[in-house]
């Protein structure tokens, strides 16, 4: 098991490294920097603020620099919003993400599960249906389309909720519904065939003629065994909740990490987009790292030798 | 069964329950919150806008973006500040005196103004924060330090020509009085000390770079306070009690949003959760224009402002290196017809690069010089083709293309105008997009043919517009070098002789657009606002600045 997790935890900072690489030279591959404004400032002045910034230097040096900085945990100075660190933006942004994507993840789990099982017990019947016709429009509809159209009723036709902001707890509705209408639509197709493989399974029949209580039936057997497709699925939802926000932030006007993440790439903040860029990128790996080692403890077929998938 | 349909009943109660109970709670934390609202907001007025985009700072040394200009006015007053004509009147300074030949002014500071902790604002405020604008040592180096060139001596101190802060021709006598000597008369200097980068900066700032990132450290002199800034969810700014015209100021606090989109902008401000929305720090989307003059009509205003959108041509590539050819394409179009039908918000068709609104010798520039440098002629317009092209010696014109920066509005003018010079012309010109920071380096580096620009003032006067194009102009991305033109600027930075300057001025504009054509103008700017009607005294000056610090909630 050590060396299995020691093994995964290799290739994680070895795709880390190569993230950080592409990124670096792509990001000085496109025209522009960060001090380029309509309005040109003397040559004399810009000159001072490239040296500043030791954007003066080869771009080999700039990023053996960088790569010394970051191994010693600093992620530098944002180039645009003056003199503040890159990893406190991060950190603040992050926060009002990060609460987002924890609602929209318990709701999406809470009432996709429940939808499906429903819709299971009620196999073929009109609540099968209903649930089903959601499901379908849930994933169908896109997320931003959703946001925009929830947003014209409730914030700006209805006034319920507010078209914009971050500030109290109402705010969170309107965009933690647009972001999960897709993972519960999803979540709740996968819990009503998984529920209604194991309705049919043999062991449920044999616990059935074995008069068990129909309580027990229910939550040590058929919810237990439904429900794990969707514990696999909570990983990459996870991620995908978290990088699909970016579009959400921007229709309800939060200021997530998505939303800096989008305007460091307008504005060449270039120690922004690497911190943006790792911060993501830790985050994915570190969601499958987790996941992976998860599957082997909750699935002991998978072979621990040699760290190999599957 | 029963069972099933008993754990199904649960379930739903149990899905519907958790819903309504969240709901519930929610709304009533929000009802009494905002009731708390409104009945403080009947005593104490809260003004709601929209930024769109996060300031990157509040450093008047750093700030160079519209977002700091709007928040850094209502933080800061520098020694003047600008009316509802936008004319200087008393700000920090009570009084000033300025020397006959328009060199040396001397600012008489009024003794009552405060920091918000109390402390005076005295004329040593000012030589700090002015010299930390020029000091080439200041990090990151502030951008609009050439702003303060017209200074005597600024300069040089700034490209570390001397060290000697004392050759600078800044000077504080006393605690009161602050004596400024100029390179050359700058009719427009008075007007500038009202801009943030001239404002003063309290002198406890020095040693901490981190000072305007938060609240606790921002000690400013200004009608607010910095209260609350959270990154990428709001600004809030409070009333300050020590400025020393708070019987004025009617607001007790001003809250901004940071949303960029302008859909959600418009959306938010019909919903009534903010109370201003559109330009100069956001923009109603055009193609919502239509509706919003149908529907918000009493509450829209469009106030022409001292701005020019045009296309320039990149005199040193072909085709365009030809003057008749540059005349025929800025004749083919009718303006009208793009403002009337795209833009949609009453500008005024350009045929001059002086906007209304910039300060002449008595009236304003454009009032006492006509923009009639040509017309806009579909005949007239072939044959200068034909005759241009016969010059270069072309059969049929080299393919030409038109870059305009990545915007829906630019995107439809871009097309519009190619659409008509394929009309009135015959002649195809492909458009293309670019992003911002790629649209910049091409257009810097000469790399295109015909070029989307916008210019806005950085002053009251002619000269922010016609020393752009002088040879040596950091700005001139067209190519264009002409010794005539350039003697007609140095001229007039040198003179006191107003008359004269306004006069070079004219001479200058000839020169640039009906001589040579360099530029294609398209339209004058119009400020495209919404102001809730019971939202009083919100300030619009000449350049589309917006001053919300004498503003009232009735």
């Amino acid at each position: 098991m050590v060396r299995y997790v020691a093994n995964k935890f290799f290739y994680l900072l070895v795709s880390l490294f190569i993230l950080i690489s592409a990124t670096f030279f792509l990001m000085k591959a496109i025209p522009g920097d960060p001090f380029m404004s309509e309005k040109n400032v003397p040559p004399e002045i810009q000159a001072r603020l490239y040296e500043q910034y030791g954007l003066d230097k080869p771009v080999y040096q700039q990023y053996f620099k960088y790569l010394g900085d970051i191994a010693t945990g600093d992620l530098g100075i944002s180039m645009k919003h003056q003199n503040q660190e890159v990893g406190g933006i991060i950190l603040q942004t992050f926060s009002a993400s990060l609460k987002l994507g924890i609602f929209a993840i318990i709701i999406s789990v809470i009432v996709g599960v429940l939808l499906g099982m429903v819709a299971a017990l009620y196999h073929r019947k009109l609540i099968d249906n209903i649930a089903m016709i959601l499901a379908v429009l849930g994933i169908a509809v896109p997320s931003f389309v959703l946001a925009s159209l929830i947003q014209f009723i409730f914030g700006e036709k209805l006034g319920w909720f507010h078209v914009m902001g971050f500030d109290g707890p109402l705010d969170y509705v309107l965009p933690v519904a647009a972001l999960s209408a897709q993972p519960i639509a999803f979540i709740a197709r996968l819990t009503r065939s998984s529920m209604l493989e194991v309705l049919h399974a043999d062991y449920i029949k044999t616990a059935k003629a074995k008069g068990l209580n129909w309580f027990t039936i229910m939550f040590k057997h058929v919810i237990r065994n439904g429900i794990l497709p969707v514990v696999t699925y909570i990983g990459p939802m996870t991620a995908n909740i978290i990088t699909g926000s970016v579009v959400i932030e921007q229709i309800f006007g939060i200021g997530g990490i998505g939303k800096v993440f989008v305007e460091c790439i307008t504005n060449r903040d270039y120690t922004m987009i690497m911190g943006v860029t790792i911060f993501y990128g830790v985050l994915l790996m570190l969601a499958r790292f987790i996941t992976d080692i998860v599957y082997v403890l909750v699935d002991p077929r998978i072979k621990l030798t040699g760290g190999k998938e599957g | 069964m029963r069972r099933k349909s008993l754990l199904a009943l649960l379930t739903l109660i149990l899905v519907v329950g958790t819903v309504l109970a969240g709901c519930g709670s929610k709304n009533d934390k929000d009802n009494n919150s905002s009731s708390g609202d409104t009945t403080g907001a009947a005593k104490e007025q809260v003004l709601h806008i929209n930024l769109s985009a996060e300031p990157p700072t509040f450093d008047p040394a750093q700030a160079q973006d519209s977002q700091a200009h709007t928040v850094l006015n209502m933080m800061y007053e520098g020694l003047v500040r600008m009316d509802k004509d936008s004319k200087p009147i008393p700000g920090v300074a009570e009084k000033w005196d300025i020397s006959s030949d328009g060199l040396k002014y001397v600012f008489h500071l009024r003794k009552d103004a405060k920091w918000s902790n109390g402390d005076a604002v005295t004329a040593k405020d000012f030589v700090f924060a002015w010299e930390r604008v020029l000091n080439p040592t200041s990090t990151p180096a502030p951008p609009y330090a050439y702003q303060m060139f017209y200074v005597k001596g600024a300069e040089d101190y700034n490209s570390k020509k001397t060290t000697d802060f004392s050759t600078v021709g800044i000077k504080a006598t006393d605690d009161n009085t602050l004596e400024v000597t100029l390179n050359n008369p700058t009719p427009y200097f008075l007007g500038l000390t009202s801009f943030y980068t001239f404002f003063p900066v309290h002198q406890s700032v020095k040693d901490n770079a981190k000072w305007a990132t938060e609240p606790k450290s921002m000690i400013t002199n200004g009608p607010f306070a910095l209260t609350t800034w959270t990154t990428g969810q709001k600004i809030e700014v409070t009333k300050n009690a020590n400025y020393w015209d708070n019987k004025d100021i009617k607001l007790s606090k001003i809250t901004m949003s940071l949303s960029n989109s302008g859909a959600t902008e418009l959306s938010s401000y019909k919903a009534g959760q903010i109370d201003y929305a559109g330009m100069p720090n956001g923009e109603i989307p055009t193609d919502q224009m239509p509706a919003v003059k149908k529907e918000l009509k009493d509450e829209l205003n469009l106030k022409a402002i001292g701005g020019i959108y045009y296309y320039q041509f990149n005199v040193t590539a072909k085709p365009f290196d030809n003057a008749k050819i540059r005349k025929a394409f800025a004749m083919a179009i009718s303006r009208q017809d793009i403002v009337d039908k795209v833009t949609q918000s009453e500008e005024k068709p350009a045929f001059g690069f002086v906007p209304p609104g910039i300060a002449g010798l008595k009236e304003e520039f454009r009032t006492e010089n006509k923009d009639d440098f040509f017309t806009e002629d579909m005949t007239a317009a072939k044959q200068l083709l034909a005759d241009g092209m016969k010059e270069e010696g072309y059969t049929t014109l080299p393919p030409v293309t038109l870059i305009y920066n990545s915007s829906d509005k630019h995107k439809k003018i871009a097309l519009a105008v190619s659409d008509m010079w394929k009309k009135n012309l015959g002649v195809d010109v492909k458009t293309e997009n670019q992003e911002w920071g790629v649209f910049l380096k091409n257009r810097r580096g000469l790399n295109y043919q015909i070029a989307r620009a916008g210019w806005s003032p950085d002053y009251n006067d002619p000269m922010t517009f016609f020393d752009l194009w002088t040879s040596k102009s950091g700005n001139n991305d067209v190519g264009f070098k002409n010794k005539d033109y350039d003697a007609l600027v140095a001229d007039a930075y040198k003179s006191a002789d107003n008359a004269k300057r306004m006069d070079n001025f004219k001479k200058a504009e000839t020169l640039l657009i009906k001589d040579e054509q360099v530029l294609m103008p398209l339209y004058y700017y119009t400020n495209v606002s919404l102001v809730k009607p019971n939202v009083k005294g919100i300030l619009i000056d000449y350049a589309g600045s917006v001053d919300f610090t004498r503003a009232s909630i009735e």
